[in-house]
């Protein structure tokens, strides 16, 4: 069907919308079974990294994930140019 | 909102046992209510969260497909103030009682329960149109399932007004599994994981740490079609993103709005392929496997090619 499209007047938007749903979804979910603080962590940890890098604040992932018996929070920062984790 | 029910008596037997992870078979798909006592009733909550996806349509076919096949089914409008359920079913005409007027005890359950003139075993309980949100609580729903239950349903299907607020909350909140209706669009899928979210956290069994609610997605307003040229998210792409199981693919289809039109679920019309998507969504609830089907474009026939049919 790959011609078919090719000749529609409307380019396919299914993928888009495949991948901005699996954004959006995983950001929720994250917040969702989290503590009611994590979107405010998340919000002073931009403010501040913002202090020294100019990032956007969606550089910044905060996940609350299990390891074992435990909790673990990680946060991820994508730096300009470079990605890194803290 | 308070959630507060009188704690259920279980027996220190049937504790110890689920605290050991092994529940007894009898009450393993039981919520809860009347546990201990050998329950066989299931509680379905059709649910979406989005508004407009089909859960009215979705209830009244596996409410059918189900009393079809001999099961004891019940099917309730908890979307309070905006009763549709009825029409859909075709008895808006025989409503005298509805279910606001059951939890007020105006009337007993059985001067509300409208029988079905189609199927023997098969009931429905209308929505109240008043408009006082506080017209249904959770006390009251338990009574009125405990009731069902008593009388020995074997299925009691919850239709769910769409939103997150008190009714949804309430047609969810006793299910043993949830149905999902999700249209492959961005608005819908992502309001469908909301919902999710809800039936792991704010239900009776998420509540008492219960076996989780079992929870299931169906598709509707699926067009192979949209979906081969790339304009529509195919099932397995709401399936990745959802992370749930598919029930079953209700293709987009014409029939729905004459089944409703005419006050005929759109399962007894079966010729259609709606029809026989919601057949075998039926047969996958009772525990066959099966393969999904119309997840193709129809192939059209020479003549239907010739002449446009």
């Amino acid at each position: 069907m790959g011609l078919l499209a090719f000749f529609r007047r409307t380019p396919p938007t299914a993928s888009v919308a495949k991948e901005r749903l699996r954004i959006i979804v995983a950001q929720e979910r994250t917040n969702r079974g989290g503590p009611d603080y994590l979107p405010l962590l998340r919000r002073e940890l931009f403010e501040v990294i913002k202090k020294y890098v100019n990032v956007d604040a969606d550089a910044i992932q905060v996940n609350l994930g299990k390891e074992e018996g435990h909790d673990v929070l990680e946060f991820s920062v994508a730096l300009p140019g470079s990605e890194s984790r803290a | 909102m308070t959630l507060e029910t009188e704690s259920t008596v279980q027996s220190p037997a049937a504790q110890a046992e689920s605290a050991a992870g092994s529940a007894p078979a009898s009450v393993a798909n039981a919520s809860g209510l009347n546990a201990g006592a050998s329950r066989l009733t299931e509680i379905i909550v059709v649910t979406s969260g989005k508004g407009g996806v089909g859960k009215t349509t979705t209830s009244a076919s596996l409410a059918c497909g189900l009393a079809k096949r001999g099961k004891k089914v019940a099917v309730i409008d908890f979307d309070i103030g905006l009763r549709n359920l009825d029409l859909v079913m075709g008895c808006e005409r025989r409503v005298v009682y509805d279910f606001v007027n059951v939890i007020h005890g105006d009337c007993t359950l059985k001067q509300a329960l409208i029988k079905d003139k189609r199927l023997d075993t098969l009931y429905i309980l209308a929505a109240s149109q008043t408009r006082d949100k506080d017209a249904l609580n959770v006390e009251g729903v338990r009574r009125v399932l405990d009731e069902l239950i008593a009388d020995g349903f074997d299925y009691i299907i919850c239709d769910s007004p769409a939103g997150i607020e008190k009714g949804a909350h309430l047609a969810m909140y006793y299910a043993d599994r949830a149905i999902v209706v999700v249209n492959p669009e961005v608005s819908s899928v992502r309001d469908s994981d909301r919902v999710l979210g809800l039936l792991s956290s704010k239900t009776y069994r998420a509540e008492k740490g219960d076996t989780k609610v079992k929870e299931h997605l169906l598709l509707t307003r699926y067009s192979p079609r949209r979906v081969a040229t790339g304009e529509m998210m195919s099932v397995e792409d709401v399936k990745e993103i959802l992370g749930v199981d598919v029930i079953g693919v209700i293709p987009e289809s014409a029939d729905v709005l004459s089944a409703s039109n005419a006050g005929t679920p759109v399962i007894l019309h079966s010729q259609s392929d709606v029809a026989q998507a919601y057949e075998d969504t039926v047969r996958r609830l009772l525990g066959e496997d099966l393969p999904l089907r119309f997840l193709q474009e129809p192939k059209r026939g020479f003549l239907a090619r010739m002449f446009g049919g």
